[in-house]
């Protein structure tokens, strides 16, 4: 009854550590979204720090040509998630109902907020779009984080783990923008950015030490343990030295260096939420990958297609940030009109 | 408060309804860009980079509407309907996964150059990124119809028990992803969404021309527009056709629902229908109603030649759709594709006459009918969706299984109504935006602003919130 002309295997997995790898693709994704749509949040958290119009309209060209491709990592995510893991989809996004909701609008304000900005040359009308893009801005990885942790810790959305967690994602945001925008200025602006980028970072780990001790604290799911093990401790030790990597790199002025050193930062994150889910995607159902994973059959199909997409995904990434590599010039994005 | 089924089912219905109008808009619109796009290139004629810029920057801002509404969908399967998501999450994930990545992805990669890369890549390069843009919009419409076309006539898969559920797991991905539906719905869906924006840049053309006759550039996209119309408007509908036979052969339901045909026996067409009065509107079995109709026509479409088939009736099911919206969605739908035609033949005939941009007649009519694509096209979709029920996956998941059991009435009530308010404020942000661009190209082509407020031509189906 089963016809297979595209001769994947329907009983058994490609590999036999398949569903542990795409464990590894969805945390890449998340990865993707924190390190890439983290530098459009921050660089909103930053827009009120700037006075003048001309330099609002600087921070907005550095993610004009960008912000579109970036958001997409969190569908990746999301249908990802779908695909791989169908019960953890369900579960994740039906018991934090009220949550992803709100992180919905949060996002669609964050989004349109730009485009509406551009449509009146009034100082006013301008101003308000910019505080509600800086309220999606720092809302939206605030509640992300927030949906994470609980995913991670149960335990319900206003547990003071989760809390920090939230509070993790958006100084990353901050730190990511604030190093993103010295690498896409010059002169005044760009030490100044570089100096957030500096106070950010330190935020970030105070953050991550406050995650680690709450969650110590009250061990939610049994948490303790393996925040006590030596790869917890690799994953902090080297984003500790990595920050610190990035402050020299920024006080030297070597921003491409320290862009990727926080870009790691950001991937050492997700590591650590995939590490502490690991092998129970979904704590609280105590439900783990292998009971989650789709049949063999589906997961080889979607491996099969999908994946090289990936691959080719990340190339014409790297394409576009080289297109629009190097200092922002005029026309690269919003604020010159397009 | 409205309970948790019926407040998902509104939320997912409206949220798509304000979706589709502006995935539709890219999915029409990128052959126009890529036409003129390359017309420019290749000619060197101001008149088509002038066209191209207009409506790319219309692209570019439905472009971003239609990302954040289409975000919260791809999450509302989770939120909403996780039990469906959990059944069907093998068959559906993988395209929907697809969908991201290789469409989504490629259209908003690209699109960042088509809309800030002008002066930093060649000539040539800026050419296949209008292309792949259009690429992208038109490969993320067959992953979204694959994913519908299997709910519409699913296969590929047997149910199987998995962590205490019965799920539907996947045992012939081929099957699965190629349905009886999709090339039908395929067709139908991307000619809609090419009919509807030929409409737009009809009646937007339409009404330059209209303010200021000597408008060359929008005469020009005023031909196009009737060309495309000559083109598209006559295929719906003779696919139309057949696909309904399809659709008779498939989910019988849904086609007595269309025609609100209760007793199984011979079906008449109903040609046109008039209600008699407010309540006949509501009625279910379309009794009241003053109509034109052709004795035994259902069945010689349903069956393909045979006045006399047996035509099931709806009394068969346990359970009908809401069968006066279907039935009346289906009309509407089917009386503009008539007039789409009319539109496109008189349109032709002033052509060939000379005289398309001189008649007042054809301009007014043209601007009428500027929204009227997007119409027929949602309409349709109510058909195809609401026609449907009581199934989410025909004859396998009803919608009320479907539904998240922890979600409150309470819940549901305030998203959905949240949902409401913020997707009005979106839509009327983008007619906001659409008529800042109309206001701009009126400057342009020169068109005095006292002038134009003593002659505001009648376009008001467009602008119904804001003017």
């Amino acid at each position: 009854m089963t016809t297979n002309p595209l001769f994947i295997p329907v009983d058994t997995y490609l590999v036999d550590s398949l569903p542990e790898v795409w464990f590894g693709v969805l945390m890449f994704a998340l990865a993707m979204y924190v390190a890439l749509d983290g530098l459009d949040f921050g660089i909103g958290m930053l827009l009120p720090t700037r006075e003048s119009e001309d330099e609002r309209e600087i921070l907005l060209e550095a993610f004009g040509p960008i912000w579109d491709a970036n958001e997409v990592w969190l569908v990746a995510f999301g249908t990802i998630l779908l695909a791989a893991f169908p019960p953890v989809y369900s579960a994740l996004l039906s018991q934090n109902y009220l949550l992803v909701i709100a992180i919905l609008f949060v996002l669609i304000l964050r989004g349109i907020a730009p485009e509406l900005r551009e449509q009146q040359d009034d100082r006013t009308w301008k101003r308000r779009w910019d505080q509600a893009f800086f309220a999606g801005s720092l809302l939206t990885p605030f509640l992300l984080g927030v949906l994470v942790g609980t995913w991670v810790f149960g335990a319900g959305a206003l547990s003071l783990p989760s809390l920090f967690v939230g509070l993790t994602v958006v100084t990353l945001s901050l730190f990511a923008g604030a190093v993103f925008l010295a690498l896409k200025t010059t002169g005044s602006l760009r030490d100044e950015m570089a100096r957030y980028g500096r106070l950010a970072a330190g935020g970030y780990l105070v953050a991550v030490v406050a995650v680690l001790a709450t969650a110590f604290a009250t061990n939610p799911h049994g948490v303790r343990s393996t925040i006590l093990s030596g790869p917890v401790a690799a994953i902090v030790v080297t984003s500790i030295v990595l920050v610190a990597a990035g402050v020299v790199f920024s006080l030297r002025g070597r921003d491409r260096a320290w862009f990727l050193s926080t870009t790691t930062v950001a991937f050492l994150l997700v590591a650590f939420v995939g590490y502490l889910l690991y092998p129970v995607v979904y704590p609280t159902t105590g439900l783990t990958l292998r009971q989650a994973i789709v049949s063999p059959l589906a997961l080889n199909v979607t491996t099969v297609l999908g994946l090289p997409v990936l691959v080719v995904v990340l190339l014409y990434f790297r394409y576009l940030y080289s297109v629009f590599a190097g200092p922002i010039e005029q026309g690269d994005g919003y604020g010159t009109g397009h | 408060m409205l309970g948790a089924e019926l407040a998902s089912r509104l939320q997912f219905g409206w949220t798509i309804t304000i979706h589709i109008l502006f995935a539709s808009l890219s999915v029409g619109l990128a052959p126009f860009i890529v036409y003129l796009t390359w017309k420019d290139v290749r000619t060197g004629e101001q008149r088509y980079a002038r066209l191209r810029d207009f409506w790319v920057k219309v692209f570019a801002i439905g472009f971003v509407m239609g990302t954040v509404t289409g975000i919260p969908m791809s999450f509302q399967f989770g939120t909403n309907f996780p039990i469906f998501s959990e059944v069907a999450g093998e068959l559906i994930g993988g395209p929907l996964a697809f969908e991201a990545k290789m469409a989504f992805f490629l259209e908003a990669v690209f699109l960042g150059i088509l809309l800030f890369g002008r002066e930093r890549v060649s000539d040539r390069t800026y050419v296949l990124s209008s292309v792949l843009v259009g690429v992208g919009a038109w490969l993320s419409a067959f992953w979204i119809l694959v994913v519908n076309a299997w709910m519409q006539t699913p296969q590929g898969f047997e149910l199987v028990e998995r962590n205490g559920m019965t799920i539907a797991q996947l045992t012939d991905p081929v099957a699965a992803f190629l349905t009886p539906r999709l090339p039908w719905m395929y067709v139908h869906m991307q000619n809609a969404a090419i009919i509807s924006v030929t409409l737009l840049v009809g009646g937007i053309a339409a009404y330059f021309v209209w303010t200021k006759r000597d408008s060359e550039t929008w005469g020009t996209a005023l031909r196009i527009a009737v060309v495309m119309l000559l083109l598209t408007a006559p295929l719906q509908a003779l696919h139309g056709d057949a696909y309904g036979r399809h659709v008779e052969d498939t989910q019988p339901q849904k086609f007595a629902a269309m025609e609100a045909h209760y007793e199984t026996g011979q079906a008449d067409l109903h040609l046109i229908a008039i209600p008699t009065s407010l309540d006949a509107l509501n009625d279910p079995r379309a009794e009241n109603l003053w109509t034109l109709s052709i004795p035994g026509l259902g069945s010689f479409l349903a069956s393909g030649g045979d006045f006399d088939a047996e035509v099931l009736g709806l009394n068969e099911y346990e359970s009908s759709p809401p069968v006066a919206l279907v039935f009346w969605s289906f009309r509407f739908m089917v009386g503009l594709g008539f007039w789409f035609i009319a539109l496109g033949l008189w349109g032709g005939y002033l052509t060939w006459k000379g005289r398309l941009t001189e008649s007042d007649r054809y301009l007014q009519a043209m601007m009428l009918s500027t929204p009227l694509g997007f119409m027929a096209m949602l309409t349709g979709w109510y058909v195809t969706e609401i026609g449907r029920q009581p199934w989410v996956i025909q004859d396998v998941l009803r919608t009320s299984e479907a539904v998240s059991q922890t979600l409150t009435s309470t819940e549901a009530t305030l998203s959905l109504a949240a949902f409401v308010v913020g997707y009005v404020a979106l839509f009327g942000g983008f007619l906001y935006v659409f008529r800042r661009f109309i206001q701009m190209e009126l400057d342009r082509i020169g068109v005095d602003p006292d002038e134009r407020e003593s002659d505001q031509p009648p376009i008001t189906g467009v602008f119904t919130d804001d003017d």
